[in-house]
């Protein structure tokens, strides 16, 4: 994990070596300041020498400087090396995921990429920079701080390096229960998010049932435990501060008392003694920082390792070495075809699948939620892999096209299909970049979307909003279909696009398909039946393998399953008005 | 302290700018007090011991030096009593700034901990309490994000600013008045650096500000771009536009960084410069100071310097820890300024004053009012004008009287509807998108108030009638069904809350759910999480009818899944909502032929207004909108 991450400082490793050389300097400056306090108090001021003091003085104004010096450069490097790795990490993920394959996708949710793209990554560049700047600073400066006591007494020093051993395990088993509690407590937390969302979004329904105060009563209750669990998290921690204090101030009684018996004996100066109680509290703070980083880099743990999967993840699905450019016809073939979406699993999606279309044929297929009509589909321009078997496209194995060829010459209009903030026009090209306006109304027209783009304020150049959200679910579904007609496809997949477009339209669709791009497959998936009855032949599924291949007709007579769904939509359209975008 | 990372989408646009940014600060303390305001005099009265304990504890390095080891220098035979003594003073000092310190941080806990508490349930009891019209015009995530971020950096705020800051102003006073007592120069020397810290801070950190505001408006950009993205991902795949999105994302990202590495540049760079100028104000007064003890000027002892130097490096610590925490506090003023705007949203309003009770029938038949739960419900009508009253008894029968609504003043959606529902009647909607459909039934149970018109219920204005009443009065199955965390038992009885176990599987059966529920791994106490994600579509409706079942109201609302499911389910949905629907007033959003075929009465609508009116074979004989509808041709010619 570690060494995932570290390969995305990149370019930023001079920024993250000069940084932590910046705070050592920055500490060894500020250590030596003290002890130039004590020179000067001994030597200077005692001695009645104005000189000394001046050229101490002097020496503290260069370290000062050299100090100032050193901690804006860290601070600069520091604040470079952070943002430019959280730019880094942003990125790669970023990049990856655009080479993941479908199967990919699925294995993280759309809620889960975002948090660790946004949040996580955030997390982990305010971890990276402490780790640059505090966790070096830290240790040196108690490092530093150390030596310079051991210079100035042993016998004084090793009362710090006792209050250090005893603070520092105490702050162990502290920090040890504190991260327990926790991690503990973060998922409760979550869960209350989540049932605020819940409440958010299901508004109406608290309000019709008249459940308002039930609502707010089993929050209060959620909300009462948070306070309750995080109190206790939060109170293991309330012992460190007073520790604290009471390990710096043992050490000051303790160094003054065994100080001034030292004085008097004449082992220890008068400015030493100062410099002594300088180092102290340096000393303990750097523990206590210490200790705080620990525990701020142990919860960042969780986002580093979340990083590191989506980095870690690599594409199930690799373009050929060899990748064939070129797709003769439209022609479709499974052989033999059994597929499944997890390695594992016992009982595959598709079995046995055997299917031949002609180039320019019109397919329908049909079947029930859970009979893999789209996993069929989704072979045909790899969005999966098929498990056994093989998928041919005008006569070749899809494994051997270049994949970028093979999407373009195999449109797919998604089920679950979105359109991106933009005009209309600029969604209309993700099909074809250098299509001209004239060439995207022309899509339209044939996906029956002009008429109500020409409706709009604005025309093509209206801008739609993120997700879509202010053209209607029938107007969205047809312009996913004009704009992946103007791929100008060989073969074109619509699974299950038109079920927001009223029937009439839907017809009108349907057949300017027919007339205007004759030679294109089309493969069509549908609940309603009139939507594929007039196709060139239906393909019934029915749990994961062909029920029934023939022509409307024939099925009629043949094929119970078709007859049922026929029967259950009588008058030949189930369902007669424009929906699914409907709030 | 480590606080509660934030899972789920990081900060969306902010709008970091407050209006009025001294007038929030204020509200927030008074709120802060409100609820804590003796732990909070405690806490500052912990500060201030603790504080003064510390003080005390340099000025004895004075002492030390001064009054005990420079005479035990020059005596022959030392004697260490009184040093001991003076030192078991300064621990008792010592001991009980500890304790001091021990009991602000076990309040400042509690403190915390109960304002989070008290800000949620204020958040929520009120966001319960706002019309449905707050939810249409605010993004659920920025309403989330209230609770989230903005809840937590006024976590920050409490708990470390705050206290940092006060403890910071009384070591500041203290320390102030212990340097002019211990030399008045000095302390000139000390105040003029102290003037240049915060001239290099107010530069310093306004630069760092304004690459801030910058740094959330990029991020902002940047968490947008990821969201759409990463949710159009599959459509990315497919139309191979990989590469350009990397592109789009390379910019965002670039200016990102450049706004944040800027902001962190500046604010990094602000505690070095000040901790540098605190050195050198302390070497300034070294040679001033060992000047002024040589020579004997204003009666400052070598001991006296000591401390001085002490005192001037706790001088400018409080100050540097104060500058650190301004973007903190700017951040947390914003989030307070959207936690106080949304507690300033006004509630729904409601003067009803017509209840519904339970009432029993009388010899002459006239209805009683009773405690016990008949069956029999009416409407209790205290008639302001005499405070007589009256009681009509609760049937269903619903009448829409020339009714214009729009959701915004200016453009009304629907235009003059008239509809009569007798009690037990079946009205269907039908009329393509942004007919107007749902708006209609989001006006029976006033999810939104009507322009010009009038709806009765029974009679009844419905203006008059309490809202929690006429609302308890209507089921309602949503085309989105709504689940809540929780057993599948629980989400049932939503609709009941006294409900038995015995009601709950009775309605799920008359919803045709109790089969699939029988299924599940646990049956009726299933767990359902993330909006019963766990359920398939048809199942997570007829869980939503079962809901409406139980509740077992006189009217209803149905309006119809339009989401693909399949054919089989679909019928079994259909089945629930038939048997739902029996006996009751209904009105049903049809999208389904086989729904609309038995309806009392069909609506076509049209662009907000109701185009025609009948049964399906008058409206299929009348050859108009509705045939063209059911046909899928075009009109046939009159």
């Amino acid at each position: 994990m570690i060494k995932t991450l570290a390969k995305q400082v990149k370019e930023y490793w001079k920024a993250s070596v000069a940084t932590p050389l910046f705070m050592i300097l920055e500490v060894i400056l500020e250590t030596i300041i003290p002890l130039l306090m004590a020179s000067m108090i001994d030597d200077g001021v005692e001695k009645g020498d104005m000189g000394h003091i001046l050229r101490i003085g002097a020496w503290m104004a260069v370290c000062a400087a050299g100090g100032l010096f050193a901690g804006v450069m860290g601070g600069k490097y520091g604040a470079r090396a952070s943002t430019g790795f959280a730019r880094n990490l942003r990125q790669a993920m970023f990049e990856n995921i655009q080479t993941f394959s479908f199967a990919n996708i699925d294995r993280f949710s759309t809620a889960s990429l975002v948090t660790r793209l946004t949040t996580d990554v955030t997390v982990l560049q305010d971890a990276y920079q402490m780790i640059l700047r505090m966790f070096t600073r830290a240790p040196a400066s108690l490092l530093c701080a150390m030596v310079m006591a051991f210079t100035i007494s042993p016998k004084l020093a090793s009362i710090y390096l006792g209050a250090c051993l005893g603070l520092g395990v105490c702050l162990f088993f502290i920090m040890k229960r504190a991260t327990k509690y926790f991690q503990q407590a973060f998922p409760k937390y979550d869960d209350m998010n989540a049932s605020v969302q819940e409440n958010v979004s299901a508004v109406r329904v608290v309000k019709a049932y008249v459940r308002e105060d039930y609502e707010t009563k089993k929050f209060r209750k959620t909300s009462e435990n948070i306070s309750k669990i995080f109190t206790k998290a939060e109170r293991s921690l309330s012992y460190n501060s007073p520790l604290m204090m009471l390990a710096v101030y043992s050490c000051i009684l303790l160094i003054s008392w065994v100080g001034a018996k030292m004085i008097v004996v004449g082992d220890l100066t008068t400015g030493n003694l100062a410099s002594l109680l300088t180092y102290c509290i340096n000393i303990l703070m750097s523990l206590m920082m210490l200790s705080m980083i620990f525990v701020m880099v142990t919860m960042s743990a969780a986002s580093a390792r979340r990083i590191a999967e989506v980095l870690n993840e690599t594409s199930s699905l690799q373009n050929p070495s060899v990748p064939d450019f070129d797709i003769p016809d439209g022609s479709i073939r499974f052989d033999r075809v059994r597929f499944s979406y997890h390695a594992t699993s016992e009982e595959p999606v598709l079995k046995d699948i055997n299917l031949s279309v002609r180039s320019g044929e019109t397919i329908g297929i049909i079947g029930g939620t859970g009979s893999a009509k789209t996993s069929l589909v989704n072979l045909i321009s790899r969005l999966y892999d098929v498990s056994e078997g093989t998928v041919f496209v005008g006569g070749k194995d899809v494994r051997t096209y270049d994949l970028e060829t093979l999407r373009s010459q195999v449109a797919v209009v998604l089920q679950k299909n979105v359109l991106f903030s933009g005009t209309i026009l600029e969604n209309l090209r993700w099909g074809n970049p250098d299509a001209t306006e004239e060439e995207c109304r022309q899509a339209c027209l044939l996906a029956c979307a002009d008429e109500f783009i020409q409706r709009m304020p604005d025309g093509y150049h209206t801008r739609i909003e993120q997700g879509g959200t202010n053209v209607s679910g029938g107007q969205k579904q047809r312009l996913c279909i004009a704009r992946a007609l103007l791929k100008k496809p060989k073969i074109l997949i619509l699974d299950d696009s038109t079920s927001a477009v009223d029937t009439a339209t839907d017809a009108k669709i349907r057949k300017a398909f027919t007339e205007e791009i004759p030679d294109t497959t089309k493969i069509i998936i549908a609940q309603r039946i009139s939507s594929v009855q007039h196709a060139d032949r239906i393909v019934v599924m029915d749990n994961g393998s062909i029920d029934g291949i023939g022509t409307h007709e024939q099925l009629l007579k043949t094929n119970a399953i078709y007859q049922e769904v026929y029967a259950s939509q009588t008058g030949g359209s189930g369902d007669f008005d424009e929906n699914g975008g409907e709030q | 302290m480590p606080g509660p990372m934030m899972r789920g989408p990081g900060p969306r646009g902010l709008k970091s700018q407050v209006a009025h940014p001294g007038k929030v600060f204020f509200r927030l303390i008074r709120y802060l007090m409100a609820h804590y305001w003796f732990q909070w005099i405690v806490v500052v009265a912990c500060i201030v011991i603790g504080v003064l304990a510390n003080v005390q504890g340099t000025l004895f390095t004075r002492t030390l030096i001064d009054d005990y080891i420079t005479p035990l220098l020059s005596t022959e035979t030392p004697d260490f009593g009184p040093l001991a003594g003076a030192i078991l003073r300064v621990a008792l000092f010592y001991g009980i700034g500890i304790l001091a310190n021990f009991i602000q941080a076990r309040l400042m806990i509690r403190i915390t901990q109960g304002t989070m508490r008290n800000m949620r349930d204020d958040l929520f009891s009120h966001m319960e309490t706002l019309p449905i019209r707050y939810f249409d015009t605010h993004a659920h995530g920025d309403i989330m994000s209230i609770y989230t971020n903005d809840i937590d950096t006024l976590r920050q705020m409490i708990s470390q600013s705050i206290p940092m800051t006060l403890d910071c102003v009384i070591t500041v006073a203290s320390v102030l008045v212990s340097m002019i007592l211990l030399s008045v120069p000095l302390t000139a020397v000390s105040l003029i650096m102290i003037a240049l810290m915060l001239i290099a801070t107010k530069v310093l950190a306004g630069k760092s500000g304004s690459y801030f505001v910058r740094q959330q408006k990029d991020l902002g950009a940047v968490n947008g771009y990821i969201e759409e993205m990463i949710e159009g991902q599959k459509v990315i795949k497919v139309f191979c536009h990989e590469e350009a999105c990397v592109e789009d994302f390379r910019k965002l990202n670039d200016q990102l960084f450049h706004s944040a590495d800027n902001a962190r540049a500046f604010s990094n760079v602000l505690g070095p410069v000040n901790a540098q100028l605190g050195n050198l104000s302390y070497v300034l007064c070294a040679i001033v100071g060992g000047g002024l003890a040589l020579g004997g000027v204003g009666g400052l002892t070598l001991g006296g310097l000591v401390s001085f130097l002490t005192f001037s490096k706790n001088f400018s610590r409080p100050i540097n820890q104060i500058s650190q925490q301004l973007n903190s506090v700017v951040m947390a003023l914003a989030g307070a300024d959207r936690f106080f705007r949304l507690l300033d949203e006004t509630p729904e309003t409601d003067n009803g004053y017509v209840t519904l009770v339970n009432a029993r029938r009388n010899e002459d038949g006239s209805l009683k009012e009773t405690e016990a739960r008949t069956g029999l419900w009416a409407w209790k009508h205290v008639h302001q004008a005499d405070g007589s009253v009256d009681y009509v008894e609760l049937k269903g029968a619903v009448v829409f009287d020339g009714v214009d609504f729009g959701y915004d003043p200016e453009k009304i959606v629907l235009h003059d509807v008239h509809l009569y529902a007798q009690p037990g009647q079946k009205i269907a909607f039908v009329g393509s998108t942004g007919a107007g459909k749902t708006t209609i039934t989001n006006l029976i149970n006033r999810f939104y108030d009507i322009q010009d018109g009038k709806i009765r219920y029974d009679g009844i204005n419905i203006n008059k009638i309490r809202k929690s009443d006429l609302r308890r009065s209507l089921g309602i199955v949503l085309q989105d069904t709504h689940l809540f965390t929780g057993t599948v038992m629980e989400n049932i009885r939503f609709g009941k809350l006294d409900a038995t176990d015995e009601e709950v599987i009775a309605a799920a059966k008359l919803a045709n759910a109790d089969a699939f529920i029988r299924r599940l791994p646990d049956g009726y106490q299933t767990m359902l999480t993330g909006d019963g994600s766990n359920l398939s579509q048809g199942q997570r409706q007829l869980l939503s009818i079962a809901r409406a079942a139980v509740a077992d109201p006189p009217v209803l609302i149905l309006d119809e899944a339009t989401s693909s499911i399949d054919t089989r389910t679909e019928r079994i949905v259909q089945d629930g909502m038939d048997k739902l629907m029996q006996g009751r007033t209904s009105f049903i959003i049809a999208h389904r032929l086989s729904t609309v075929r038995n309806s009392d009465c069909i609506m076509v609508l049209e662009q907000g207004r109701i185009v025609e009116r009948g049964t399906h074979d008058q409206l299929i004989e009348q050859g108009g909108r509705y045939y063209q509808l059911y046909t899928g041709n075009a009109a046939k010619q009159a």
